[in-house]
């Protein structure tokens, strides 16, 4: 089904092809190896027609994807729910809000079940029998389970200082957890180097180039669930940056093969004060990405120092014309209570930073109120749990008595029948 | 000063496909000028025309980012390890 449509692997800087393989960087400049698609081939053999009667899942996009034959691994993940959020739309006072709603992807509950079916699919093409990743959690419980339902052997390195959940979420699953003392960016380092020693298929490392394109679908998705249209803007979550900058490739690789009229759009970045190296960049006005030491935020799954993208997802924002944000610890807590009680969506710190940064750019004139917007949520509340637990109050706690119940809720009853 | 150089594997095969290599240099610069020496054509590939090191390849001595450092001014001393890692995506 594949065959002809991806041919070869791209270095994004100087252009130089390579084979198919298990590698990630061009020997020449250390530039990041892209897929490389025959797009009129696809334009050819895709239709929205064709697409829309296939399965709801992420694999419906198919051609667009970089694996040669059938995808055997995470056929049911993706195509997840585009909630159109008129509570939260109404509460910032703009027309239309749309949460593209990621916390329930399966199997893990966040994004990275897209990237990780696709490149485990790749890893069996290419032979792996053990797979590998570098985690700040969400993809280390996705290689996890996925790893598992696929029958291969995994390994998952994530810094040892985790919340507890992501912890459990990829134990449980019977993975080989080695926690690392350090920050996200010193587990990145290592696993760089082990990539080299072992011959094992890392995810995030040599197969990078088929991980990342399973990011586009979110795209895409978006794309069919709005109608066949390219929303004004989309807000994403940064933290190495390639999530933003494969939102924007699916949106233009969309007009390209002739899916969606040509339409012009918005990207705009989230990240967390505590290690914003993106937003500052951009809001600085340059392409240079000063490293952060040593992050500090609530929001460990965008905690990268090093982002690897960084310079890409800079040139995709200017490109656009969009804006990026940062959020305090406390403004993410305030994003995450007001997307969960507005919209009945709990999400992870990584979703607080989303929509704490979307108020920003709202109330800076940033993103105008009569445009439409797409908030891109990527992980579910319950993975973060501890991050939010002391700040959401406790149940009141009565006998079993009707009296109890009574004297509990009266004075709420009387406020209410009073509004 | 005698140290010792992780090589990544996209520049192996200009290392005779050795991981580790073993030299004298006293600062990152002169470690890849010496690199070069040994091997030539490394240079090329760490240093971009304007003569900075390269944007997606990271330099970490004894595990620290040279960019928090001196960059490739930053002093080496003997036993130290230098570790040269492409740039990886997020997880």
């Amino acid at each position: 089904m594949g065959e002809g449509l991806f041919n070869h692997l791209k270095c994004r800087e100087c252009g130089r092809l390579y084979e198919k393989k298990a590698i990630h960087v061009c020997e020449f400049d250390f530039g990041p190896l892209e897929a490389d698609y025959d797009y009129d081939q696809i334009r050819k053999r895709i239709s929205r027609k064709i697409i829309e009667a296939r399965p709801d899942s992420m694999w419906r996009y198919r051609e667009l994807l970089p694996i040669d034959n059938e995808p055997t691994v995470g056929l049911q993940v993706g195509f997840t729910p585009l909630v159109k959020a008129e509570r939260l739309a109404k509460a910032w006072g703009v027309k239309e809000v749309y949460v593209k709603n990621d916390t329930v992807n399966y199997p893990t509950l966040s994004f990275k079940d897209r990237v990780v079916s696709v490149a485990l699919s790749r890893a069996r093409e290419l032979g792996f029998t053990t797979v590998a990743c570098a985690s700040t959690g969400n993809l280390a419980n996705s290689v996890a389970a996925n790893a598992a339902s696929a029958g291969l052997k995994s390994y998952v390195l994530i810094p040892a200082d985790l919340e507890q959940s992501k912890v459990l979420n990829s134990l449980v699953y019977g993975t080989k957890v080695i926690g690392i003392h350090g920050a996200y960016d010193q587990v990145n380092r290592l696993c760089s180097e082990i990539a080299g020693k072992y011959g094992w298929g890392f995810v995030n490392v040599n197969l990078r180039p088929y991980y990342a394109e399973g990011s586009k679908t979110m795209g895409f998705e978006i794309i069919e669930q709005l109608g066949w249209n390219i929303p004004t803007h989309t807000v994403v979550p940064m933290a190495s940056g390639s999530l933003l900058t494969k939102i924007s490739k699916s949106y233009k690789e969309a007009i390209r093969v002739g899916l969606v009229e040509d339409a012009s759009f918005v990207i705009h970045g989230a990240q967390a004060t505590g290690c914003n190296p993106i937003s500052s960049a951009l809001k600085s006005g340059t392409d240079l990405i000063r490293p952060i030491s040593k992050p500090n935020t609530i929001a460990k799954s965008l905690a990268i120092g090093t982002p690897a993208d960084g310079y890409y997802a800079v040139k995709v924002m200017q490109e656009t014309g969009g804006g990026a944000e940062d959020a305090t610890d406390g403004e993410i807590i305030d994003g995450i209570k007001l997307l969960a009680e507005n919209e009945g969506i709990f999400a992870e710190t990584a979703g607080g930073v989303t929509v704490a940064c979307a108020q920003k750019l709202i109330q800076s004139g940033k993103i105008p109120k009569d445009q439409r917007i797409v908030l891109c949520i990527t992980g579910h509340g319950l993975k973060t749990a501890e991050a939010i637990a002391s700040h959401i109050g406790e149940p009141r706690c009565i006998n079993p008595s009707l009296r109890e119940f009574d004297a509990l809720v009266s004075g709420e009853l009387e406020t209410a029948a009073a509004n | 000063m005698s140290i010792s150089v992780s090589i990544p594997t996209p520049l192996r095969g200009l290392t005779n496909n050795q991981d580790t290599i073993d030299l004298d240099a006293a600062t990152i610069e002169e470690m890849i000028d010496a690199l070069d020496g040994k091997f030539p054509g490394v240079k090329d590939r760490l240093i971009d025309p304007q003569g900075n090191l390269r944007r997606f390849v990271n330099f970490y001595v004894n595990g620290e980012d040279v960019r928090f450092l001196e960059d490739k001014k930053t002093v080496l001393k003997t036993n130290d390890e230098v570790s040269i890692v492409p740039a990886i995506a997020g997880g």
